[in-house]
C-alpha cells in the first residue's frame, strides 16, 4: 500500500461519481423537471413582473441541469473516495465493497437527508429572494453540522466498541447523533416561505423527486465505487469471483 | 457425490489494510478543497455570495441547484 493507492481510489471515486451523476441525471430529467416546469408556471401566473431570460428554459433543463448534476456527482465522488481512504479497514470488518456501500448510505443520510428534514428542497417560486443569504447559510450550516456529528459519532462508536461490543456501541453512537441533531432541529430557526396558494401536491411531489435523485446518486455511487475499489484492492478475489461465475453461464 | 462438493475458495484477506493517515492527508487537503469549490459553484455562486459578477453561473445551473436541494432564490 502506498500513496498511489490513495490517488487511484480518488480517480475511481470521481469516475464513479460521474457514472452515478449520469444515473441521477436521468431521474432528475424525467422525474424532477416536470415539477420544476409546473412550479415556474405557477410563478408566472402569480407574478406581474417579467424577468429577462439570461439562459433559456430549454437549456436550463438539459445542458444546465446536466452540468450541475454531473459536477455535483464528480465532486462528491472525490470527497467520498477520500473519506473511504480514511474509513477502509478502520470502521469494522468490512470488505472494500461493503465499506463503500456503507459509506454511501451514511453520506446520503448525513449530507442530504438530515439537512433536508429541516430545510427541504424548494421548487421555483417557493422562497423569498431577499432571504437567500440567510437560507443558504442555514442550509450549509445544517450540512456541516450533520457531517461533523456523523464523524464524531463514528469515533465515539469506535471508542465504545471494546467495552460494549460492536452492536451496542453502534446503537449508542447513532442515538447520540440523533439526539444532537434533534437539538439542532429544535434550536435552528424555522423557514416557511411557501406562497399561500402554491399547490400542496406539487410541493411534496417535487420534494420526493429531489429525494429520489439523491437516493439514486448515492446508491449508484456506492455500487460503482465499491466494485472499482474491490478490484483495485483485492484484484485476485474479484477475478476469482468472475472465474467462478463463468461455469454457471453454461 | 463427495468429490463434487465445491472447494472453499482460496482465503483472501476480506478486510483491507488501513491506509496510513499521513499518506491520505495531502490528497485530502488539496482535492478536498478543490471538490468543495466545485460544490460551491453548483450550490451557491451568484446566489447568497458572488465570485463573478452577473447571473450567468446561477442561471446555467438553476435547475440542478433547485433539484439538488440547495436554496436558489
Amino acid at each position: 500500500m502506498n500513496s498511489t493507492t490513495v490517488r487511484n481510489l480518488l480517480v475511481r471515486g470521481m469516475l464513479a461519481g460521474l457514472g452515478a451523476g449520469l444515473l441521477a441525471l436521468v431521474v432528475a430529467y424525467f422525474l424532477g423537471e416536470p415539477h420544476v416546469d409546473s412550479a415556474i408556471g405557477f410563478e408566472e401566473a402569480h407574478s406581474h413582473e417579467h424577468e429577462m431570460e439570461v439562459v433559456s428554459r430549454s437549456v436550463q433543463s438539459t445542458a444546465g441541469l446536466a452540468t450541475g448534476v454531473l459536477v455535483y456527482g464528480v465532486a462528491f465522488g472525490g470527497i467520498a473516495a477520500l473519506a473511504f481512504c480514511f474509513a477502509m479497514g478502520r470502521v469494522g470488518r468490512f470488505s472494500p465493497r461493503a465499506t463503500a456501500l456503507l459509506l454511501s448510505g451514511c453520506a446520503l443520510l448525513t449530507v442530504y437527508v438530515v439537512p433536508f428534514l429541516k430545510y427541504p428542497a424548494n421548487p421555483p417560486s417557493v422562497g423569498d429572494p431577499d432571504t437567500i443569504g440567510r437560507r443558504t447559510g442555514l442550509y450549509f450550516l445544517m450540512m456541516l453540522l450533520s457531517v461533523l456529528l456523523a464523524i464524531a459519532a463514528t469515533l465515539l462508536g469506535k471508542r465504545l466498541a471494546p467495552r460494549l461490543g460492536t452492536w451496542w456501541a453502534t446503537v449508542l453512537a447513532v442515538a447520540a447523533f440523533a439526539v444532537v441533531i434533534g437539538l439542532a432541529y429544535a434550536f435552528l430557526p424555522v423557514i416557511n416561505e411557501v406562497p399561500k396558494e402554491f399547490p400542496a401536491t406539487l410541493l411534496w411531489q417535487y420534494r420526493l423527486s429531489a429525494l429520489a435523485i439523491q437516493t439514486v446518486l448515492w446508491g449508484g455511487f456506492g455500487l460503482l465505487f465499491g466494485e472499482l475499489a474491490e478490484r483495485l484492492i483485492h484484484p485476485k478475489s474479484a477475478e476469482s469471483v468472475a472465474e467462478r461465475a463463468v461455469p454457471a453461464a453454461h | 457425490m463427495a468429490q463434487h462438493v465445491a472447494q472453499p475458495p482460496a482465503t483472501t484477506p476480506v478486510v483491507p489494510a488501513e491506509l496510513p493517515l499521513k499518506e491520505i492527508a495531502p490528497w485530502a487537503a488539496f482535492f478536498g478543497v478543490l471538490m468543495l469549490v466545485l460544490l460551491y459553484f453548483v450550490g451557491a455562486e451568484q446566489g447568497a455570495t458572488s465570485v463573478f459578477n452577473g447571473t450567468d453561473v446561477h442561471e446555467w445551473v438553476h435547475d440542478a441547484r433547485h433539484l439538488l436541494g440547495f436554496p436558489c432564490h
